[in-house]
């Protein structure tokens, strides 16, 4: 089967305030179906590898290709579209829209992809917050939710949409352990049903419970292994 | 791109701050009510000052010019040599149109003609006791005339009939009345330059509220008139022309110049000087509209630079979740559009209630000018205009701010 992502030789620098190369000569592939965590200490790179994955950053050399697609070289409007479509994020600092209840937040990405009319939209959205054990809040404005809350929310938005691929810059950070277990779960629980997840970690037990883990140091891949299958 | 979420994005920005949205509307509210007024008031003014100018003075006058220039008798005959001839005189030519009576009736039958006045029309002094005042005199038939100007209206006092039962009648303009110290059924002596003197008695006065006839003008009959000047019944000097169309005027007029040979003055030429106004004043209008409106524009961009800064996070997140630039300019841009389309639906509100209060506010212009309140001209236009106007301006001040929301690189944000 071929993979549903591969980075090919990816090299990026960073200019300010002197060049300086933050990854070097990246190179893997996940199959779909995987769930991944990217480990390594802080500032090795990690983070900067998910933006080039999201397809935001554009600014490397290499190639990137998910589901069957290469997405170097293209237009913003077409990386957006491929964005909405089939990748879902949930970033290091839980982003919502402040203004937005917590069930608009999440109904958005997928009221722009317009798959299915509004009514469907928001049982869906409902149905993730429900998953994530913020059905309660589903009224609330964003900016009135706690910080674990909102990267719960964050997680629902990011998985609206169906995507091919869901990616987490440490989407546990700041969950305690029980809602940290829960996300975990229901990554797991995706990943089986066929959902591909890449989780920056920092947690060594999550690293644990994935399928593969990658580990970086200074922007170069130094290590990537298989778990044992519990 | 789809406008039904990015209104609703809109929507929220706008409601969240609420205050700020405000402001930015109550900019364009006011540059549009003042355009409003302005050019309601304006044109008002405009249409009024042109009513009354050509109401009082006919589309077309043909006349004849005495004292043209005519080269000396030794200049025809020895042309080009060293000729010096003092004190000139003018030949003796009477100011008379030839059958004047008989090309008014003439003219009277062309098409597009409303009306035509064959008169007598000459300087006069009026003399009441030791007030001595120059003017002119008319002589006119006077159901003719009140044709072309709709005399009965503009009477103050007496009667147009008086001047038909009394041969000695005479119609006064109210200014020069008042000078003269003489009412209806008073009696006015009146010096023609022949020298003949005839004592007229004032029948009724009238206004047009235009200071340059009401000063000096009084119409007395034809037949009088032609006797003072010690003319015969067929001397006629002006022949006074309406025409259905104004506009038609002046391509006429150069017809009956060729056809007659006589000397034409249409209504345009006749008033320059307030059509030369009514430019000023429409510059007048557009430039401070356009100014007021320009600022608001300034206003607008700068709120709507401000709410780009302010949601940059939200530009970011919307942008990694798939929306692409156009969406992020539709979502701007209907904030900018919104805030004119309110804010100018506002302006056209207060525009005309301030243009209803001007044109109810009693103005007291003298007896001079025939109005009691401001002039002002309610017309659609003026408002399809102005909210035109308002839109578009905010569209540009809109679209800039928009398109630099559109540009931001969200991995920047996100990085945090
Ligand atoms: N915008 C930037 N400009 C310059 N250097 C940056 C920028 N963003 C990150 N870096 C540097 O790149 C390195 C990798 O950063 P990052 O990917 O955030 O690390 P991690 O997520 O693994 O902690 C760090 O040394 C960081 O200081
Ligand atoms: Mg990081």
């Amino acid at each position: 089967m071929p993979p549903v992502l591969s980075a090919h030789h990816l090299n990026k620098y960073f200019y300010d305030p002197t060049k300086f190369q933050v990854l070097k000569d990246i190179t893997f592939e996940v199959q779909a179906g995987d769930f991944m965590a990217i480990v390594g200490k802080s500032g090795c790179g990690k983070s900067t590898l998910l933006y080039l994955l999201s397809t935001m950053d554009t600014a490397y050399d290499g190639e990137i290709e998910m589901a069957g697609t290469k997405l170097t070289g293209r237009s913003q409007d077409f990386l957006a579209r491929f964005r909405n479509e089939h990748l879902g994020f949930v970033f290091q600092f839980h982003f919502l829209l402040p203004e937005f209840s917590a069930l608009q937040n999440v109904m958005l990405p997928g009221l722009k992809l317009g798959k299915y009319p509004e009514k469907e939209v928001e049982e869906r959205a409902m149905e993730k917050l429900r998953l994530i054990g913020m059905a309660d809040f589903a009224r609330k404005p964003a900016s009135k939710l706690s910080g674990g809350q909102q990267q719960r929310v964050a997680i629902a938005r990011a998985l609206i949409n169906d995507p091919t691929i869901i990616m987490g810059d440490e989407p546990t950070g700041n969950l305690d352990r029980a809602n940290g277990d829960n996300v975990f779960s229901i990554f797991r629980d995706l990943a089986r049903k066929g959902q591909t997840i890449i989780a920056v970690t920092h947690d060594p037990d999550f690293a644990a419970g994935t399928d593969r883990v990658i580990e970086m140091s200074d922007g170069m891949i130094i290590a990537s292994y298989e778990n044992p299958v519990q | 791109m789809d406008l039904h979420i990015a209104s609703q994005i809109a929507q929220t920005h706008l409601t969240a701050k609420k205050r700020q949205t405000l402001v930015a509307m109550l900019g364009v509210t006011f540059g549009i009510a003042m355009f409003i007024t302005m050019i309601s008031f304006m044109q008002g003014v405009n249409q009024f000052l042109e009513d009354s100018a050509l109401d009082a003075s006919p589309h077309i006058r043909l006349y004849n010019e005495v004292n043209t220039q005519r080269p000396s008798l030794i200049e025809q005959l020895n042309p080009g040599r060293f000729n010096v001839v003092y004190h000139q005189k003018p030949k003796d030519e009477q100011s008379r149109i030839k059958n004047g009576l008989t090309i008014a009736e003439r003219i009277e039958r062309e098409p597009g003609v409303l009306g035509v006045s064959p008169q007598v029309a000459t300087q006069v002094f009026y003399n009441n006791g030791p007030i001595q005042l120059s003017g002119t005199i008319s002589g006119v038939d006077i159901d003719r005339e009140n044709r072309l100007y709709k005399l009965y209206t503009r009477l103050k006092s007496g009667s147009l009939n008086a001047l038909k039962t009394n041969p000695d009648g005479l119609i006064m303009g109210t200014v020069l009345a008042r000078k003269l110290n003489v009412r209806v059924g008073d009696k006015v002596t009146v010096t023609t330059p022949k020298g003949t003197t005839r004592v007229l008695r004032v029948v009724g006065t009238f206004g047009f509220g235009v200071g340059t006839v009401d000063n000096t003008r009084s119409y007395g009959n034809l037949s009088t008139v032609q006797e003072m000047l010690q003319r015969d019944p067929s001397y006629i000097t002006d022949i006074h022309i309406k025409m259905i169309d104004p506009l038609q005027a002046l391509p006429f007029g150069q017809k009956l110049r060729a056809t007659y040979g006589y000397y034409t003055e249409d209504w345009a030429t006749a008033n320059t000087a307030i059509l030369a106004g009514e430019k000023i004043r429409n510059m007048l209008t557009y430039v401070v509209s356009i100014t007021l409106l320009v600022v608001a524009g300034f206003g607008i961009y700068n709120i709507m630079n401000m709410t780009v800064i302010n949601k940059i996070k939200d530009i970011a997140i919307l942008k990694a979740t798939g929306f692409d630039a156009r969406d992020i300019i539709a979502i701007f841009l209907l904030q900018a559009v919104f805030i004119g389309f309110t804010g100018g639906l506002m302006g056209l509100g207060i525009g005309f209630g301030i243009s209803y209060l001007l044109s109810i506010t009693p103005f007291d212009a003298g007896d001079f000018l025939s109005i009691k309140t401001f002039p002002v001209i309610f017309a659609a236009k003026y408002y399809v205009m102005g909210l035109l106007f308002g839109v578009i301006t905010t569209i540009l001040a809109g679209y800039f701010p928009a398109r630099k929301a559109a540009q931001v690189d969200p991995v920047a944000i996100l990085r945090g």
